[in-house]
């Protein structure tokens, strides 16, 4: 498993398990915010990411800087 | 301190609050109504002759030295079993009692060898010390019927028994059944034949149930149970108090020393944790602190191909300071990090974590209850506020129902296991706690003397929070809930959302039967006795902590407490058992990437701005790197060196080929550790490290109970381990000036609010302190969350199981768990370089009975472990405690590296990695793997040490 599919498979499991919050994706996006070194942030927000589930794929919108 | 013996009452505290006045002697005295004559007279200074008594058994009345005359009563009632009464006028020495007691001791002695010159007891035996009180001068009796031939017992690594000197008192006999529990002793046969036996006639102490724990050992009055240390060494002259350095229960001991020689380990009475228990490991198992193995000079190389060059600690340090500023201003400052010590002081890892945030300059600290307890900081941290668990060990006694889930005290814990099970037995007519055990293996406390689980759960590795939920669905669903609790301390909305889940029909028993592998009916049965038994109290490990739902199932217990009302009170609570002796220390002091001590966030302003101005720099507000993360990041080429106190990453953590690769990509691996361990094949500085013999400072362990460790020699390699971080720090540039731990302490009381209260000067008079020590609680916090949570309002957290992907299939069609045994500690550093490897030499794999025939194996023979990261070989033990489908081993020994076969699966909220969950498949083996060929060839090229100049 490369760096990537193993941060993109945390960034899932996050989502799976944040699913009853009334935002889900903004509290996996807090969480990403919270836990995650700059650098892996930035991984999982390079475009071309695949695999995120819906709920992560727009949590990487919310932490993704803008352009 | 001059050595002095323990102080010994006779018999133990009555509790009472009632107080009784009675006359000793001529002597007013006041005592504790229920104590005991013996009692009264030793807490006003008189010293009754005694034999079978000690304050640390129930009185047993069956030596007959201790009696006493009482006006008005007929007699000479035993003073040990007589309880104070208003008024009463006891006469402790009389002629007649002096007859008396001589005579009962003339017949002692009259069975007893008259070595005492050369006995190893000599100076410290309490039969000698009550001859020379009762003024035995002579004796009378023939010695033609004696027992002084009797072979010695020599079996046990760590004492001997010599039942020629035994005086049948039933001591150590009582000390098995009534401290630790394991009942393990018996008075074989009856009259002049009786015989202290382990076991069975046939046993000796190694090969009986005994497990070595030394309660009988000081309980003994005589030489009969005797260390082999004091036989060898001599009596100690001085002792010194100070804590444990194994397990998370924290006991504290007296270190009995001559001059700088450890003579004994004593379990200290006083100790607020263990009041005067121990086990093997904390008891006996010290000699890894003198072993050969022990590294004592600072060693560099330039390459983890070459050998090692012993150097001078200013070469050493210099050097790697040199390395770290080289890489930092190659790769830039986020290429560096460090990890701290679970087993190294909170003062230690202080300085580990402020050496990577003021000197790397970021905040890639991490420690290794990353891989243990990590999701017990966001789970409790989440619902109730704080990190940490919410009782001290003594709360158990008042608890009516216990629920032990993913957790082995007997084996891990078993101190406080010791104290668990004395509650568990019924006791003086009080009938025994209830017991529910969720766990995939029958461990010991399902079925042991005079203890039975009411409920044995044993659950498919990985279901943890869908046996929890289902739990919370019983008590929900058939109105247990304690209603008035969650009006008045839970935030009612996040209930209702969360009653309205567990609700759900696909969480019932029912649902879940098939996912869990547990009857439905028992799981409604547990369920209604935790929710209706009165005081119910959870005590957890790691089997729930390392799933990819940790930090869920922490939660889900954290939610079951809150529903049910078992929070804020005695008896109650939820009580993460820590694995190591400083992991909640090492949690709090700020060890974790995104927090400084006192858990809180490396992004609050204020907090940092608290930290810059005491410390002087700017400090980094983005959280740092996870251990899994620096490995990931190194293997990508963004992170080049890290230092590493007293942590064994390559054994301990899983997968270890990908370890490898991380620590290999690495420029600058510097490990600080007693030991060469297994990372260090990887290392190209080697900083030797100092026992807890060594160094003072303070360990909190799993009760928040800060308490001293006290320096009884001097470091063997010249230096304790905060001083060789400071000394890396100084050649780093930062301008640390630390003369004692004891001014690391005060720093952190000064930026930590909950230790605001500590210092090493108050603990020495306290004893111990729980956290938190400030203002509202001067002298410490025994129970959390009295009058409401710290964070406000208890948050019930919606726990929505989640399978791991950790999947079974036609390859890997058995599920692995790993856990620890007794007599082995963690990856085995310490415990493997004592004499309790005569109880675990090798790493095993149990194995259901029908799995093994399935697969041809029986018990004894090779087998290949293989998952798909990688493949081990080990030994099968074929055994119906494990379920079938499920195997487990134990990770103590690097010739089996465990964590070979477990993979990079970790909990979602905090990267704990998943080690109780690895689909494997078992065959027949001929010999090792190909990885432990490998790693065996590249451990003994990295341990060469070479005496010529560095190549290269």
């Amino acid at each position: 498993m490369t760096h990537l599919e193993k941060l993109v498979m945390m960034a899932n499991q996050i989502a799976q398990n944040l699913t009853h919050e009334p935002d889900p994706a903004a509290a996996v996006a807090a969480h990403i915010r919270l836990f995650w070194d700059p650098r892996m942030r930035a991984m999982i927000c390079a475009e071309e990411v695949g695999g995120l589930i819906p709920t992560a794929k727009a949590a990487v919108a919310l932490i993704r800087p803008a352009a | 301190m001059t050595y002095q013996p323990q102080a010994d009452y006779g018999t133990p505290a009555s509790g009472a609050h009632e107080m009784v006045t009675l006359i000793i002697d001529g002597r007013e005295v006041t005592v504790a109504a229920g104590s005991s004559i013996m009692r009264a007279a030793a807490e006003q200074g008189t010293a009754i002759p005694k034999l079978c008594a000690t304050d640390m058994l129930e009185s047993f009345g069956s030596c007959r030295l201790c009696l006493v005359e009482i006006d008005g009563v007929n007699g000479t009632p035993a003073s040990c079993t007589t309880p104070v009464a208003p008024g009463m006028v006891v006469h402790t020495q009389t002629p007649r009692l002096q007859k008396l007691r001589k005579g009962v001791m003339e017949l002692y002695i009259s069975d007893h060898p008259l070595d005492c010159l050369t006995c190893a007891a000599n100076g410290d035996c309490e039969l000698q010390d009550q001859a020379g009180a009762v003024g035995l001068r002579d004796v009378r009796y023939a010695a033609d019927a004696t027992h002084l031939g009797q072979a010695k017992d020599l079996s046990n690594p760590y004492f001997d028994f010599d039942p020629a000197k035994c005086i049948a008192c039933s001591r150590c006999v009582r000390a098995c059944d009534e401290v630790q529990g394991t009942l393990a002793l018996t008075m074989e046969h009856r009259g002049f034949a009786s015989k202290i036996s382990a076991g069975l006639a046939s046993d000796d102490f190694l090969g009986s149930e005994c497990v070595s724990c030394g309660a009988c050992v000081q309980a003994c009055p005589t030489a009969t149970l005797i260390e082999k240390s004091v036989v060898e060494i001599g009596t100690p002259d001085r002792s010194v108090v100070t804590t444990c350095a194994y397990c998370g229960v924290g006991c504290t001991f007296r270190a009995e020393m001559r001059g700088e020689q450890l003579v004994r380990m004593v379990p200290w009475k006083e100790g607020k944790a263990n009041h005067g228990h121990s086990c093997v490991k904390g008891r006996f198992a010290w000699g890894y602190a003198q072993h050969r193995d022990r590294v004592l000079k600072p060693m560099i190389r330039a390459s983890i191909d070459q050998p090692w060059r012993e150097v001078e600690w200013d070469e050493a340090i210099q050097y790697a300071a040199s390395e770290l500023q080289r890489i930092s201003a190659q790769y830039g400052r986020h290429a560096l990090g460090g990890i701290t010590s679970s087993r190294c002081t909170n003062e230690e890892t202080f300085l580990v974590q402020k050496l990577v945030r003021a000197g790397f300059g970021n905040n890639n600290v991490d420690t290794c209850a990353r891989v243990c307890h990590s999701p017990t900081g966001y789970g409790l941290k989440t619902t109730f506020g704080t990190s940490a668990g919410t009782q001290d060990f003594d709360s158990v006694d008042e608890s009516d129902v216990i629920l032990v889930i993913g957790a082995n005290p007997t084996d891990a814990h078993p101190v406080f296991a010791s104290r668990m099970k004395r509650r568990l037995r019924a006791q003086n007519g009080r009938p025994g706690a209830r017991l529910i055990v969720i766990d995939p293996r029958r461990i010991d406390l399902v079925r042991s003397p005079h203890i039975a689980a009411d409920y044995h759960l044993p659950l498919r590795p990985g279901t943890n929070v869908a046996v929890l939920t289902a739990m919370a669905h019983v008590i929900v669903t058939e109105g247990l809930v304690d209603h008035a609790f969650i009006a008045e301390r839970c935030d009612a909305e996040e209930y209702r959302d969360w009653a309205d889940f567990v609700s759900l029909p696909r969480n019932s028993p029912e649902a879940l039967e098939p996912v869990m592998s547990v009857s439905a009916a028992d799981l409604r049965g547990a369920a209604r006795l935790f929710a209706t038994s009165g005081n119910g109290a959870i005590y957890y490990g790691l089997g729930v902590t390392e799933h990819s739902q940790g930090s869920s199932t922490v939660m889900a217990i954290a939610n079951l407490a809150m529903a049910t009302g078992n929070i804020g009170r005695r008896g109650v609570g939820v009580n993460p058992l820590r694995g190591q002796n400083n992991v909640q220390g090492a949690c709090d002091m700020g060890s974790f990437p995104h927090e400084l001590s006192g858990y809180r966030h490396i992004s609050d302003d204020q907090v940092r701005a608290d930290f810059e101005r005491d410390w002087g720099v700017a400090l980094d507000p983005e959280p740092g790197l996870r251990i899994p993360n620096m490995l990931d990041a190194a293997t990508d080429g963004s992170f080049k060196a890290i230092y590493i106190q007293g942590e064994d990453l390559l054994q301990s953590d899983p997968n270890s080929s990908h370890v490898a690769a991380g620590l290999a990509a690495m420029e600058c691996v510097i490990v600080h550790d007693l030991f060469l361990n297994e990372t260090a094949n990887y290392a190209h500085v080697f900083l030797p490290g100092s026992t807890f013999l060594e160094k003072d400072g303070t360990f909190t362990n799993a009760e928040r109970r800060i308490q001293l460790v006290r320096k009884v020699m001097s470091p063997l390699a010249g230096l304790a381990d905060w001083q060789v971080t400071q000394r890396l720090a100084q050649a780093m540039g930062l301008d640390w000036d630390y003369a004692h731990p004891s001014e690391i302490m005060d720093e952190i009381a000064r930026l930590t609010p909950t230790f605001a209260g500590v210092s090493h000067a108050h603990l020495d008079t306290a004893g111990s302190l729980q956290w938190p020590v400030n203002a509202a609680a001067p002298e410490g916090t025994p129970i959390m969350h009295e009058q409401g949570f710290v964070r406000g309002k208890g948050k019930f957290v919606v726990t929505d199981y989640v399978p791991t992907d950790e999947k079974t299939g036609p390859r890997f069609p058995l599920l692995l768990t790993t856990g620890r045994i007794l007599s082995q500690y963690n990856v085995g550093s310490q415990t493997r370089r004592t004499l309790n490897e005569v109880w675990h030499d090798e790493d095993v794999l149990e194995i259901h009975p029908v799995d093994a025939e399935d697969r041809g194996l029986k018990m004894g023979d090779w087998v290949k472990l293989a998952s798909r990261v990688g493949e081990t070989t080990l030994r099968a033990y074929v055994t119906p405690r494990v379920a079938p489908g499920v195997v487990y081993t134990t990770f103590h020994h690097p010739e089996t590296q465990a964590n070979v076969v477990t993979t990079e699966f970790s909990d979602w909220a905090t990267n704990c990695p998943e080690y109780k969950v690895t689909a494997v498949q078992v065959s027949p083996s001929n010999g090792p793997s190909d990885w432990q060929r490998a790693h065996d060839a590249r451990a003994t090229q990295s341990r060469r040490i070479s005496h010529g100049e560095l190549p290269g």
